[in-house]
């Protein structure tokens, strides 16, 4: 889709152009980042922006990329050889590479694999500044809360195949809820299975360390207040209970067979 | 065509930066061709049966086109960096002009190899070599060894762009250290067996060493050579624009869908 590669089969339209004969129409559209697409390592940080201004015909090449570095944080490594920055730095700089002007749409490769927190923020309130402006953005990440944090719409892909796509609430709603209780001693956790079995319909998951149990449901009656009342009306000794959304971990782990 | 001016000055610009970042590295890269000239020159000078001086200002032309061949490897080696590393596949992403990457390189490396040529000229004239032809010839000489390069560079651009690995150039870059070897870069062809001394005289470097030689009046055209040596300019401008012909659109065509 970044016309890297020629597609085998099917065909796609990026910002209304034909991937494959309009394929520099695309280009004028698109913006790519990612692990193979990279800068010039033997050009310095500032360098690599005004070269990349220059091909792209940006007015003032020099003030754009004055002004990249300074938002990325690059502007004391500015006239540094790109080769050696680190890897946040180098992720940095490639991101402001691709955004030297407004692309339509940007592709970004696991754009925060194996950076530090800091890093990794920087560049997710990069991405929200830019979808908050109106670039698309498809963005691929093993986070998957990274991507119930940015996303829009969501493709699961499982084995290279897609498994399931959609907005972060309509995936987690695939799966229902979560009850769980956690009970004062471990000898009631069987009664309090027996209730969530009864309420929810769904096989109970223990987790003997905590001593909880808990239950997938999409029963929308089964409120806390309701789950907290019928666990007590059981007697069973209640220390904590909760009904919290899935996590998009769960939706993958549950669409793609792979339960832990 | 004004996109590939655009670009293509702007890759230009970039190459000649990089070699302004590292510029170890292009000195380094002559230091090859001067040592060869004083080793060759005063080791097999002294051996030859040519006179010492008569043979290092006969094998200044040819360490000069020999140098001008090493546009092979620096051309391959450089491609196949900017493939391994990912700065070519940032560039395929862009609406650049295809011959603009390729182009800019070979531009470029022709700016580099002028200015790197000086110390080779210097030690030559240090240890004798003088231009005893007219200027104009002169100034046609450096015409040739120019275009020569250029050629040099879009063959070396290709292989590049094909081996794709930095190592792989790397290794091959070394080995074509032996075309030289194998025309009359360093010996006259005169005392070869016939049938490699029809090798070596069909070797692109062959017609060029002699052209140069000629056109600086440093030695006359050896009688009853093949076509190319025994015509050295027409041999020459013949060889660089058919591997120019071949190479360069190729290596554009490579470049777009790598």
């Amino acid at each position: 889709m970044t016309t890297l590669l020629r597609p085998d089969a099917g065909s796609a339209r990026i910002a209304g152009h034909d991937l494959v004969r309009q394929a520099t129409a695309v280009r004028r559209s698109i913006g790519v980042t990612g692990q193979h697409v990279s800068v010039d390592g033997d050009l310095s940080g500032r360098e690599n922006l005004r070269l990349f201004a220059r091909l792209h015909r940006v007015r003032g090449p020099n003030d754009r990329a004055a002004e990249l570095l300074d938002r990325f944080g690059l502007t004391e490594a500015a006239d540094r050889r790109a080769a050696a920055y680190s890897g946040g730095m180098r992720r940095r700089l490639d991101l402001a590479v691709s955004l030297v002007r407004r692309p339509a749409v940007l592709f970004l490769d696991e754009p925060t694999t194996g950076l530090d927190p800091a890093s990794r923020n920087g560049i997710r309130d990069a991405v929200r500044e830019l979808t908050a402006a109106g670039t698309t953005v498809l963005l691929t990440t093993q986070y998957l809360e990274e991507a119930d944090q940015l996303a829009d719409d969501i493709v699961l892909l499982d084995r290279g195949r897609v498994a399931r796509t959609g907005s972060p609430a309509e995936l987690k709603a695939l799966i229902g809820w979560y009850a769980e209780a956690v009970v004062a001693d471990r000898d009631a956790l069987p009664k309090a299975a027996a209730v969530l079995d009864r309420l929810t319909g769904a096989e109970p998951q223990f987790d003997h360390d905590r001593h909880a149990v808990g239950a997938v449901t999409t029963d929308p009656t089964l409120t806390l207040p309701r789950l907290v009342r019928e666990l007590d009306a059981a007697d069973v000794p209640l220390l904590d209970a909760s009904l919290r959304p899935p996590t998009l971990d769960d939706v993958f782990l549950r669409l793609t067979g792979n339960p832990s | 065509m004004s996109t590939l001016a655009h670009d293509g000055v702007t890759m230009v610009g970039r190459q000649l930066r990089r070699v302004r970042n590292s510029p170890g590295l292009a000195v380094l890269a002559q230091l090859m061709p001067v040592n060869m000239l004083l080793f060759f020159g005063y080791v097999f000078g002294s051996a030859l049966a040519m006179p010492g001086a008569e043979y290092r200002s006969f094998l200044v032309p040819g360490l000069l086109v020999a140098t001008a061949a090493g546009g092979v490897m620096t051309g391959m080696f450089q491609a196949a960096q900017d493939t391994h590393r990912g700065v070519m596949d940032r560039f395929r992403t862009m609406p650049l002009s295809p011959a603009a990457v390729p182009l800019g390189q070979a531009v470029a490396d022709l700016v580099v190899t002028a200015i790197g040529t000086v110390p080779l000229l210097l030690v030559g004239l240090a240890v004798g070599w003088r231009v005893q032809g007219p200027a104009p010839a002169a100034v046609a000489a450096v015409g040739l060894l120019l275009l020569f390069r250029f050629a040099c560079t879009t063959v070396g651009i290709l292989l590049g762009l094909l081996t794709r690995s930095e190592e792989a150039a790397g290794q091959l870059g070394a080995s074509s250290f032996v075309l030289p070897l194998l025309s009359n870069a360093y010996i006259p062809t005169g005392n070869l067996p016939h049938w490699l001394r029809t090798l070596a005289e069909w070797n692109p470097i062959s017609a060029l060493t002699t052209a140069l030689r000629d056109l600086f009046g440093n030695a006359p055209v050896p009688a009853d050579s093949a076509w190319p040596v025994a015509h050295p300019v027409a041999g020459s401008v013949a060889w660089s624009t058919v591997l120019i012909a071949v190479c360069l659109p190729l290596a554009v065509r490579r470049y777009r869908r790598c």
